[in-house]
């Protein structure tokens, strides 16, 4: 009896858990076989949900109506650029911060606190694209990603981490003669490296989904992201080809899904350590 | 002394980076927020609190200020219920549970952008799926994008969506740090699932809650910009202009700079606040991680 009570329990939470998955994952499906479709099947009402046709030509389109090759090669370098360097000046600065006594370290680390919250690309972005057209930089991959080279969050996260690795290590080092470069570089870094690799896949993801600072910063499809594509695209299909655009669409997803499927327990406890989204 | 320069060194990339491209753009934003800009940019004037008098005189900006307001009030609570009862579902130990978390923590990869094209789709009149089921429903089909406040609901929907992923995880970490013994304590004094969700559960996760609550805010906020631009743009007449929505409008189609950046002056005190808030009641959310 109590046996079966559980039984009937698991089906139903089993089938709830269905149920959900599908309803959540169903708008990405339909962007899928939408993709497939002819554009004259596009319209075809009512919606019917499998295509009759496997259209690739769709992806085809999408790439040149948008010079959408050169947006994902341009969003790939920002992404790889920024992650890089919020990984390593955060590795430094948080070393600084976890690891040694220095005169004005909690004015410092104040200064840098209160910058958490203040997403200068989106909340002050009048003047910091005045600062980009004085250096010059407007419509350049030095705008796309020197702003973001460094942050709070990292530092932070770094630090957190840091803390937590046992003093005797660095006493031990000492004794040995190593000095802070060298026990940074062979010791601390080796014993972060998933907490590392969660941060720097997640700064990845934040670089390649950055919309605003792209858009305003970028005036040419030489220079513009995959994420401003996916405007142009809406823009030039203006018949709405939907086949086309859901193509864009989930070519301009793929690096990062792929990257969360491929990388996910790094991913979540990126996620969870550092809190840090978009 | 080389010893006692090097957690400067440390530091200094980071600092050169956030000195030049917040602090510095911080100040310039009070400074310019008092002056108006001549239409070819070469001249200053001083206008005092001029900007800021027409800001909250201006009716589109306080109407942009309530959009902002309600979008982010239902997105935040709408978005983390949803994702509480995931969480609560994908904490249950039952075959497969792996593959259902991974599936349901994907969304989190999802730009805002790709949100905003994705729904755009499903909602659109013709080949849209949910414009289709409307009609069959409710033998009704509705303009989801073009008319006052479906447009708002549909974006609220993308931003619901797009949030799900970061929700869920946050709270399933928050679920799997209650020890069991909690619930197995309260089922011997006859507690029932209910109460243990009431009196247990939602106590315990109130630090994770409170921490979601701040990031959905500013999420909501800021990065919905990307799939306001992509669904609606703003419109049907401005009903979807958010406040960072208007700032970008003033600031990069009007060429407003003086009236922006005394917009930007309110955001970042709003900010300020929460910075605040977040720091005198939320701390212990983060690092208890």
């Amino acid at each position: 009896m109590k046996n079966n009570k559980k039984l009937i329990r698991t089906i139903l939470i089993e089938a709830l858990l269905i149920f959900v998955t599908i309803i959540i994952l169903l708008p990405l499906f339909l962007a899928v076989t939408m993709s497939l479709k002819k554009p004259s099947e596009v319209f075809v009402y009512p919606p019917t949900i499998f295509p009759n046709s496997f259209y690739i030509q769709n992806y085809v389109s999408a790439f040149n109506s948008i010079n959408l090759g050169r947006l994902m090669l341009n969003s790939l370098i920002m992404s790889i650029v920024i992650m890089a360097g919020k990984t390593i000046f955060g590795i430094l600065s948080g070393y600084a911060f976890s690891n040694f006594k220095f005169k004005g370290s909690s004015l410092l680390f104040a200064a840098l606190f209160v910058t958490l919250f203040m997403p200068a690309e989106l909340i002050m972005i009048v003047p910091l694209f005045q600062i980009m057209q004085s250096l010059h930089w407007v419509n350049t991959y030095w705008a796309l990603t020197v702003p973001f080279l460094a942050s709070a969050t990292t530092t932070f996260l770094m630090r957190q981490h840091f803390m937590t690795i046992p003093k005797e290590l660095e006493d031990a080092a000492k004794i040995d003669g190593a000095g802070p470069m060298r026990f940074l570089l062979e010791i601390l870094i080796p014993l972060s490296k998933s907490t590392i690799g969660g941060v720097a896949v997640i700064n990845f993801v934040y670089a390649w989904n950055l919309y605003l600072w792209p858009l305003v910063v970028t005036n040419s499809n030489e220079m513009a992201t995959a994420q401003i594509g996916l405007k142009m695209l809406t823009n030039v299909e203006s018949t709405s080809n939907w086949g086309v655009i859901m193509a864009g669409t989930l070519m301009v997803l793929a690096p990062t899904l792929i990257l969360f499927f491929a990388v996910q327990k790094l991913f979540v406890r990126g996620i969870v350590t550092t809190g840090l989204k978009e | 002394m080389a010893k006692k320069i090097f957690p400067y060194l440390l530091l200094v990339p980071t600092f050169i980076i956030i000195v030049i491209f917040i602090y510095y753009p911080a100040f310039q934003t009070f400074k310019l927020s008092f002056y108006k800009i001549s239409p070819f940019g070469n001249r200053l004037f001083f206008v005092g609190f001029q900007n800021f008098w027409s800001l909250f005189t201006s009716g589109q900006y306080i109407q942009s200020a309530l959009t902002t307001l309600i979008f982010v009030t239902v997105t935040v609570i709408g978005g983390l219920v949803i994702s509480l009862f995931l969480a609560l579902l994908l904490n249950e130990k039952v075959p497969g549970i792996g593959i259902f978390r991974t599936l349901i923590f994907a969304p989190y990869a999802i730009s805002p952008a790709v949100a905003g094209t994705l729904w755009a789709f499903l909602l659109s009149p013709v080949a849209g799926y949910v414009s289709y089921l409307f009609l069959i429903l409710f033998k009704a089909q509705p303009q989801w994008l073009t008319t006052y406040p479906l447009a708002l609901i549909a974006i609220m929907i993308a931003t619901i969506w797009k949030n799900l992923g970061f929700n869920v995880i946050f709270f399933l970490a928050g679920l799997q740090s209650i020890p069991q013994s909690y619930y197995e304590a309260a089922t011997i004094d006859g507690a029932n699932s209910f109460d243990r969700l009431l009196r247990i559960t939602i106590p315990l996760l109130s630090p994770i809650t409170f921490y979601l609550i701040v990031m959905n805010v500013t999420f909501t906020a800021f990065s919905a910009f990307a799939t306001i631009d992509v669904m609606t743009q703003g419109g049907p007449a401005n009903t979807t202009s958010t406040l960072i929505y208007k700032l970008y409008q003033d600031g990069f189609v009007n060429f407003n700079t003086g009236f922006a950046s005394a917009e930007s002056v309110v955001l970042i005190l709003i900010m300020a606040v929460f910075t605040y808030l977040y720091f005198k009641f939320g701390q212990k959310a983060v690092f208890y991680q």
